[in-house]
């Protein structure tokens, strides 16, 4: 949906927009529609119906069925309309395809850290290139952010604990308002930044231009290694005392009580700082939990590691290979942690 | 468009001047009790909530703390609870058939078997603070550090969710004692009055609705006593 | 209308019964506590309207030159804690609710006058917690006291707050439990439940919310400051806590708040337009119901404000079919106040025109809770100036206007003294074109992708907020002639008749004020709600006229 010469409306940047903008304009022009409506009868029968003498009594009204089940069944109607287009366009908005290239986002009180699985790093900047997926898994060091891009028309929660995703795709090369629209302390509205979508030409360029450094997975794998987690997972992941890593992420598990879950972001993190909630079939309950050794960023470096342990390598990827290699380059991954502060 | 109006009866000393007859005080005091009961429900409400989510989340630790709970002195203080609800339910006929010493016995019987409760109820608390398991660090100086061998914890069961379970549990019993404080000063007016010989087969709404709430607060109890100490069983008592 | 003012005979009523500071601190006369609340709602407001005229005149430029960021965020914090807590939700149930409910059934009083008094202080202890800790250094929690912010992170006075907030929750249970009981037991003889006032209808389903939902958000906050106390963890991740469940516990009590807020406006604006257009409220059964409906519904649509926070897409279906059905109920009522007004005759006094106004205002905050229903446009719009400009449409386009409109109408009855109509209808419509003007331009600015709670933010924006804030002066303005007329008129307003609107209603056939057992003799209710006179007797309007009742 075009509608760029509409005032009021911010830029529409993504695939989703115009799908929102059209849900937006429809539930406008039922607003705008009913409060005229209602002013307009109202306005009409205060000024026909007027008090004309100050004896007058009019004559008292029956209610009606008939009219009273018109205005709750067409409403309803309406409402059901607007329920359905919104959440068929939430549903679509929610599922990530998955062919998308992911980006790891940290939110951290003030800024956004965001790291592409080339290895580019970037603070309250997202480069990326029109025309492709991307879809970001975010997680959080400290509190509740949220990452919201207005001319996309998306936002997500980033929450404590856990991961969450968001996806889109860039339409429009442009440099776009980045928002943490969750409120989050002192700074709250000095934690923007921008999204620049570029031309994948442009992007490229942008690319190799801008030091390029160890891949979250590489850089994963150097984690993996220093924590000890080959010795019980193997160097390769291949498995030993522990459950083999390779080909698991986003595959069925059997767990040890019967059940089975798939292996998503949320299962390798829990797995990670809290081992025993969910342990895999034929493994005992020999792991340490990693809460407080590992920061956010460094999760997300193994969970990047643990992805790329494929049989085969899926999906396109961007420039570089997430493949690792074994590479003796000096970890330039800063450990940051955050020191909660307590209050009075 | 007629109106007319309706006189007072004449008045019982203890009808309030703003209601128009007895029986209209003692429908509107149940019926506020009753509301105040509906009240206190949700206020459970939310910390049963909470032990829904957290129980099914660390099913292992839960039955692991749940196991450490004293269930002798949980079930004492449930026979208590219940032997005061009787008596309470006798104070409460005592009144209505006007026999007015038995009335106090049986309240003073109430109280004493409330009172006994949170006795026990205190012993209780004692040791788990004693075991170091109040949570966090609500005592300075004994934060949570229960020794892990004596809380008999499988491998792989984290401390951290047994103060999961200890939280919900001290929360929980804590409110409830509250109740039961609460219920006693209630019930230690209500004698005073009755010795006084305010209530009479025509007039005894107060103890009712005192009654109400105290089967309330019993109630409550019936439904922890299961949910807190009897998780862990299969695990062996020790 | 004049013609029908009698000379009033000074007699006992509920004010000069009796004197001193101490009659009024121990009153149990319901009248009175109205009045105890009527001041210190308006004190708070009066603070809670300071907080928001600062955040509006930081907003007028991009940057933060009036408030820095940590000052800001303890005002727009305190504005709303203030605003919500202590003058919303207490707003009309307190004042004209604690003055109207046992006139209006015929009562002398309400089922428990000493804990109508108990809750009054409670609200005042619940007040100077609140105070102090806003002396002491403030909050800077937001409101909605999200975890692990408000647990962990903030610097600010998070317990002293909280216990604020949960004492003043007792005073609110308290109202509500003496409001159903006394719907329930003290009616006159004859006013059977369809012939209650809507306004009655209404403050019973806002009573249910009161006494199912305010225990919930007690034991929240009880738990988030035993966490920030203690850090057992019961919101912390890092020990297997859930900070989503804070949200859930929170909004299940916040979203049905909404209508502990709107929906005694509602039952005002029922009153208002019928009796300012003489005629029986078109679908009454409907209009009483629906306000039970809201009720029930209102416990079912917290979710909704989770869309954006990691809750599971088929949890926000529901929750968005839920709200949908919400809006159901509410545009009813609207249906039918505007049938109402179909041959009525109507007059335009300053209550009308609130009414009027209310209408209004309540259907554009009504339709754009519909947005934000819409699960994709919520998550465009979560978190923005939209949600901003949605909720004080209802909030003060509805509540504090139908609020006015209602303490414009029972003033006489209040206070036994006429407001000056000229200058009513004057502040009436400055009120409104503020309101517009403050709160539309917010509705584009959400869209625009402004996010809430930004002092600094960009210059795009600048245009819309300087029109915000030039708005949000007129609405000030508005709000303080009525504050001057109003105690003006206490002591040089025209004395007014026990009836001056000439109106059916039980609370106007006893005299302005009333005694303190409102009624010389219990009424007994031989008519319909709203029947203004059969026809054969229309010339006879002022019937009702001071009619004091000779004893039988």
């Amino acid at each position: 949906m075009q509608t760029s010469w509409i005032p009021f409306v911010p830029p529409s940047a993504s695939t989703l927009s115009g799908k929102v903008d059209a849900l937006y304009f429809y539930l406008s022009g039922v607003t705008i529609f009913f409060t005229l409506l209602i002013s307009g009868v109202l306005i009409f029968f205060v000024i026909k119906y007027r008090r004309r003498n100050p004896y007058e009594i009019p004559r008292p009204v029956a209610g009606s069925i008939k009219l009273e089940t018109l205005w709750s069944v067409i409403p309803f109607i309406i409402a059901m309309t607007m329920f359905a287009w919104g959440a068929q366009i939430f549903f679509e908005q929610s599922r990530p395809p998955s062919n998308a290239v992911e980006v790891y986002v940290v939110g951290k009180q003030w800024m956004w850290k965001i790291q592409h699985t080339t290895g580019q790093r970037e603070i309250n900047e997202l480069h990326v290139p029109v025309g492709r997926r991307i879809k970001l898994v975010m997680g959080t060091e400290d509190v509740i952010h949220d990452f919201f891009i207005p001319a996309f028309r998306i936002k997500a929660d980033v929450v404590p604990g856990r991961y969450t995703t968001l996806w889109f795709e860039a339409t429009k090369a442009g440099r776009y308002h980045l928002f943490c629209a969750e409120y989050c302390g002192m700074n709250h509205s000095g934690m923007i930044g921008s999204v620049v979508a570029m031309e994948p030409k442009d992007f490229d360029e942008w690319l190799s231009g801008s030091s390029s450094q160890q891949s979250p997975a590489v850089a994963g794998q150097q984690i993996y290694e220093t924590l000890g987690c080959a010795s019980c997972h193997g160097p390769a992941g291949e498995g030993r005392r522990g459950p083999a890593l390779v080909g698991v992420f986003a595959k069925q598990v059997f767990l040890n009580n019967g059940q089975s879950i798939k292996a998503d972001e949320a299962y390798i993190r829990e797995s990670i700082v809290n081992p025993q909630a969910k342990l895999v079939a034929g493994f005992g309950p020999i792991m340490p939990t990693f809460q407080g050794q590992v920061s956010e960023e460094q999760l997300m470096q193994i969970l990047a590691f643990i992805k790329s342990l494929q049989v085969q390598t899926p999906g396109p990827v961007m420039a570089a290979s997430p493949v690792p290699t074994p590479s003796g380059v000096p970890s330039a991954a800063p450990a940051a942690s955050s020191t909660p502060r307590t209050g009075p | 468009m007629a109106e007319s109006y309706v006189e007072h009866e004449a008045s019982h000393p203890a009808l309030q001047h703003h209601f128009e007859n007895l029986e209209q005080q003692r429908e509107a005091g149940t019926l506020g009790m009753w509301v105040f009961l509906v009240t206190e429900i949700m206020f459970f409400g939310g910390m049963f909530l909470a032990y829904t989510l957290y129980r099914s989340k660390f099913p292992e630790a839960f039955a692991i703390a749940s196991n450490h709970l004293d269930i002798k002195l949980g079930a004492i203080n449930t026979a208590v609870l219940i032997l005061s609800s009787f008596t309470m339910a006798m104070a409460v006929y005592s009144t209505q058939v006007g026999k007015l010493r038995a009335q106090i016995i049986y309240l003073v019987l109430t109280i004493v078997l409330g009172l006994a409760f949170l006795g026990i109820k205190g012993v209780e608390y004692h040791e788990k603070y004693v075991d170091h398991l109040i949570p966090g660090t609500l005592i300075p100086g004994n934060p949570f550090n229960p020794d892990p061998h004596a809380m008999h914890l499988t491998q792989g069961v984290l401390m951290q969710h047994v103060q999961m379970f200890y939280w919900i549990y001290f929360a929980m019993t804590g409110m409830h004692a509250l109740h039961m404080i609460i219920g006693v000063g209630l019930l230690s007016v209500i004698l005073y009055f009755s010795v006084k010989g305010r209530y009479s087969p025509e007039y005894h709404n107060p103890v009712e609705v005192a009654g109400l709430y105290w089967h309330f607060v019993d109630i409550v109890w019936i439904f922890l006593f299961p949910l807190l100490y009897l998780l862990g069983r299969h695990l062996g008592g020790h | 209308m004049e013609t029908f003012v009698p000379p009033v005979p000074s007699r006992i009523n509920y004010i000069n019964a009796q004197y001193g500071l101490k009659s009024w601190l121990l009153t149990k006369d319901h009248k009175r506590i109205a009045l105890l609340y009527l001041g210190s709602i308006s004190f708070f407001f009066f603070i809670g309207g300071l907080y928001a005229m600062a955040i509006r005149l930081e907003l007028l430029t991009p940057q933060a030159d009036l408030l820095q960021s940590t000052t800001y965020n303890k005002v727009f914090t305190q504005h709303g804690i203030i605003m919500v807590f202590f003058f919303l939700i207490p707003s009309i149930p307190a004042t004209l609710g604690n003055f109207l409910v046992p006139m209006m059934i015929g009562a002398k009083d309400l089922a428990f006058p000493r804990i109508n008094l108990l809750s009054w202080y409670i609200y005042m202890l619940g007040g100077i917690v609140t105070i102090y800790a806003l002396l002491a250094g403030g909050v800077d929690t937001g409101w909605t006291f999200y975890t692990p912010f408000s647990t962990t992170f903030s610097n600010s006075y998070v317990v002293a707050t909280g216990l604020g907030i949960f004492i003043n929750g007792f005073s609110s249970i308290l109202t509500g439990l003496n409001f159903i009981v006394t719907i329930h037991t003290m009616r006159a003889p004859g006013m059977t439940w369809f012939r209650l006032p809507l306004f009655i209808w209404a403050h019973y389903a806002t009573s249910l919310i009161m006494i199912l939902g305010t225990p919930v958000i007690a034991i929240t906050i009880l738990l988030l400051a035993f966490e920030r106390v203690a850090h057992i963890g019961i919101f912390d991740p890092a020990v297997g806590g859930d900070p989503v469940l804070f949200q859930h516990l929170f909004w299940f009590y916040s979203h049905p708040a909404v209508y502990i807020m709107v929906l005694p406006g509602m039952g005002i604006i029922s009153e208002l337009i019928a009796n300012f257009s003489r005629k029986n409220i078109f679908g009454y059964s409907f209009v009483a119901f629906s306000s039970l409906a809201i009720a029930v519904f209102g416990f079912l649509v917290w979710g909704h404000h989770l869309f954006v926070a990691s809750q599971s897409v088929y949890a926000g279906m529901i929750f968005s079919f839920l709200s949908f059905a919400v809006a159901i109920p509410s545009a009813i009522k609207v249906f039918n106040w505007t049938a109402t007004l179909y041959k009525a005759s109507i007059s335009y006094d300053t209550p009308m025109l609130y009414a009027l106004g209310f209408i209004g205002l309540f259907t554009i905050g009504g339709m754009t809770g519909l947005f934000l229903a819409a699960l994709a446009v919520d998550v465009h719009l979560s978190d923005t100036y939209f949600v901003v400009a949605h909720f004080h449409y209802i909030m003060v386009g509805g509540t504090l206007l139908a609020y006015l409109g209602g303490l414009h109408y029972w003033w006489p009855k209040i206070t036994g003294r006429m407001y000056p109509e000229g200058w009513g209808r004057f502040s009436a419509l400055v009120v409104f074109i503020g309101f517009n003007l403050t709160f539309l331009p917010q509705f584009i600015l959400g869209y625009m992708g402004m996010p809430r709670r930004y002092h600094v933010y960009p210059a795009e924006f600048q245009v819309l907020h300087v029109l915000s804030t030039a708005g949000a002066s007129i609405l000030g303005v508005g709000l303080l002639i009525p504050l001057f007329y109003l105690m003006w008129s206490m002591r040089y307003g025209k004395v007014a008749p026990g009836n001056p609107w000439h109106l059916p209603g039980l609370e106007w056939r006893t005299q302005s004020p009333p005694p303190t057992e409102n009624f010389d003799y219990t009424p007994v209710v031989t008519w319909e709600a709203y029947e203004f006179a059969p026809p054969e007797e229309t010339e006879v309007v002022g019937k009702f006229h001071d009619k004091v009742p000779e004893k039988a």
